[in-house]
């Protein structure tokens, strides 16, 4: 038995300090590379303190960085959360043909963003007159004119709206799924009851269904959030560097990678290390606790 | 309770709209692909093509076919080990917990959500210390490691359903740790190995940031090369559209044939809710 106790510890010993050195060794390396003064090949780790930060909240990029990250958050967030609610209700209706509804919002969830980066940086293509291509063109022929527009290289901040729209593509199938599934999980005779005492179809949504449905969308936020927060390789494929669209992960890219401002670029890193901390470390401690009580 | 007919047909009106809007974009790089030289124009880029024409997919091909092959030696060997460990983990998590497992294993799940710009700068020293910077077994070896947590996790919550009486049953057989999980947790394994695998696959496949960061050019997994042949002013965009398409494909197919499994590991990501 203490032998066997012993192989068990054994056996997760190496994920275990994998993960230590990999994760929080490599994050607490980082963090004192965000208080050096290294830019340049060679690393300086000369104390500067918080000095990396205050030069990035005071600088302009890191500022349109900032809005532009917000801003994608929120719109991305509103509009797969409210996509994937209504996707799932219709799809609760239990309608036939319900599978292969399922099966087309939730493909773009198997293919990566550069992929989807790459068909939408020619369906947003805001060429006009004679090199009109794309959705604008689509639209056009459609007499829908009054749709065509700049899309991603619409004037800052808007621009960055348009971002959301292959992200809302790729991802509101999976808060459908989250969705339906948690629909599916509420009895039967739950709704039934409602009806029983006269409750109409939307009433029994309304004050039954969307209540049960919250731990739901928190999960979803929190999932959505977290990847929001990091957005980068949709970006990079669609736009390359475009600093219009830039956000901190690309910032932290090319400032360490191209410009060997290695300091700086460990600061956006805690920086985007420390909002998503924020996010995720309520959540998984309300997980792990609310499964210990059960 | 069954809807009226007039509210049917509009909930079906509302369902097919939105799916064709979803196959948009899978819609407009076909078409494209399929079409011949002489036919690409971007006027008429939402036209069917006339014929059945393999012309920008043999380019593609050409262009991208070593970097294919360069994802497929990563996506493999780094799905195959990441399942392997994440089976014995979630088996030691779940059934042989040890003093402080309990909060070991929510510092290990913190790992799936970090932003992996806050481990990028050490990650790259590190590897250049070890000489494993510049290739694909290096690639393996960090997709491995950060895959730990979300294997970890779905094998731990797999079998944290296996009641403890048949373990018990197999322990007054005098089987001992190893010989429970030989003979009793891998039997039971396979639905949730198909998950891990594909889960891994795909993911792997799919990643950027490690792939552009920790290869050099001739390493480049495809989503890298991809991104280079579509930034490229040179390569028409017809042939960018085949490629992304080609891309695509070994995760597509996974997700027609193997749906029901992506699903599962796409809902072990959300944790339980």
């Amino acid at each position: 038995m203490t032998r066997d106790r012993f192989l068990s510890i054994a056996l997760v010993s190496p994920s275990i300090l994998a993960i230590a050195i990999f994760v929080y060794g490599f994050i607490g390396w980082s963090a004192r590379v965000s208080t050096s003064a290294w830019q340049g090949l060679l690393p300086d780790f000369t104390w500067v303190g918080l000095s990396q930060y205050l030069e990035l909240f005071a600088d302009r990029r890191f500022q349109i960085d900032m809005r532009n990250t917000a801003m994608f958050t929120l719109l991305f967030l509103a509009a797969c959360l409210l996509i994937g609610l209504g996707l799932a209700v219709l799809l609760d209706q239990r309608l036939k043909g319900e599978g292969l509804f399922r099966g087309i919002f939730l493909f773009p969830m198997a293919i990566s963003f550069i992929v989807t980066g790459v068909a939408w940086r020619w369906l947003m293509n805001p060429a006009t007159g004679t090199r009109i291509t794309g959705l604008n063109l689509l639209f056009d022929s459609l007499g829908l004119d009054f749709l065509v527009n700049n899309w991603h290289t619409t004037d800052p901040p808007w621009g960055m709206a348009f971002i959301v729209i292959p992200a809302v593509w790729q991802m509101s199938g999976f808060t459908m799924a989250l969705y339906l599934a948690g629909l599916r999980s509420i009895p039967e005779e739950l709704r039934e009851a409602a009806h029983v005492d006269g409750a109409s179809g939307w009433q029994v949504y309304r004050h039954i269904v969307l209540p049960l449905l919250r731990p739901v969308t928190l999960s979803a936020v929190i999932i959505l959030g977290h990847i929001s927060l990091k957005v980068f390789d949709l970006i990079v494929a669609i736009s390359g560097k475009d600093i219009r669209l830039d956000v901190p992960a690309i910032y932290m890219w090319t400032t360490t990678f191209d410009a060997n401002n290695f300091a700086r670029g460990a600061a956006i890193g805690m920086l985007m290390l420390l909002t998503v901390a924020l996010l995720v470390v309520p959540y998984l401690s309300y997980s792990i606790r609310g499964e210990a009580e059960v | 309770m069954s809807l009226r007919a007039p509210v049917r047909v509009s909930l079906y009106f509302v369902l097919v709209l939105a799916a064709l809007i979803y196959l948009l974009p899978i819609y407009l790089l076909l078409v494209t692909g399929l079409k011949s030289f002489a036919e690409v124009n971007l006027r008429t880029m939402w036209q069917l093509p006339s014929g059945f024409h393999l012309d920008n997919f043999v380019e593609a091909l050409a262009k991208l076919g070593p970097y294919l092959r360069n994802s497929l030696l990563l996506a493999v060997p780094a799905a195959l080990i990441s399942a392997m460990l994440g089976s014995l983990n979630g088996y030691v998590f779940s059934k042989w917990k040890f003093r402080g497992s309990e909060l070991i294993f929510p510092l290990i799940l913190f790992g799936m959500f970090i932003p992996y710009q806050s481990i990028l700068i050490p990650l790259v020293r590190f590897m250049q210390t070890i000489h494993l910077y510049g290739g694909i077994p290096g690639l393996i070896l960090v997709h491995v490691i950060y895959g730990i947590p979300i294997t970890t996790l779905i094998f731990r919550n797999y079998y944290a359903t296996v009641p403890t009486e048949v373990l018990e049953a197999a322990r007054m057989d005098g089987a001992g740790l190893l010989g429970i999980f030989r003979w009793v947790i891998l039997p039971l394994s396979p639905p949730s190995f198909v998950v891990v695998l594909i889960w891994q696959f795909t993911s792997i496949w799919n990643e950027f940031l490690f792939a552009i960061i920790l290869t050099n050019p001739a390493q480049w997994p495809i989503t890298v090369a991809l991104n280079n042949l579509a930034g490229s002013q040179i390569v028409e965009w017809n042939v960018q559209m085949a490629g992304a398409l080609l891309a695509a494909v070994p995760t597509l197919l996974i997700y027609i044939f193997l749906g029901r499994y992506f699903m599962r590991g796409l809902m072990a990501g959300a944790l339980k809710g």
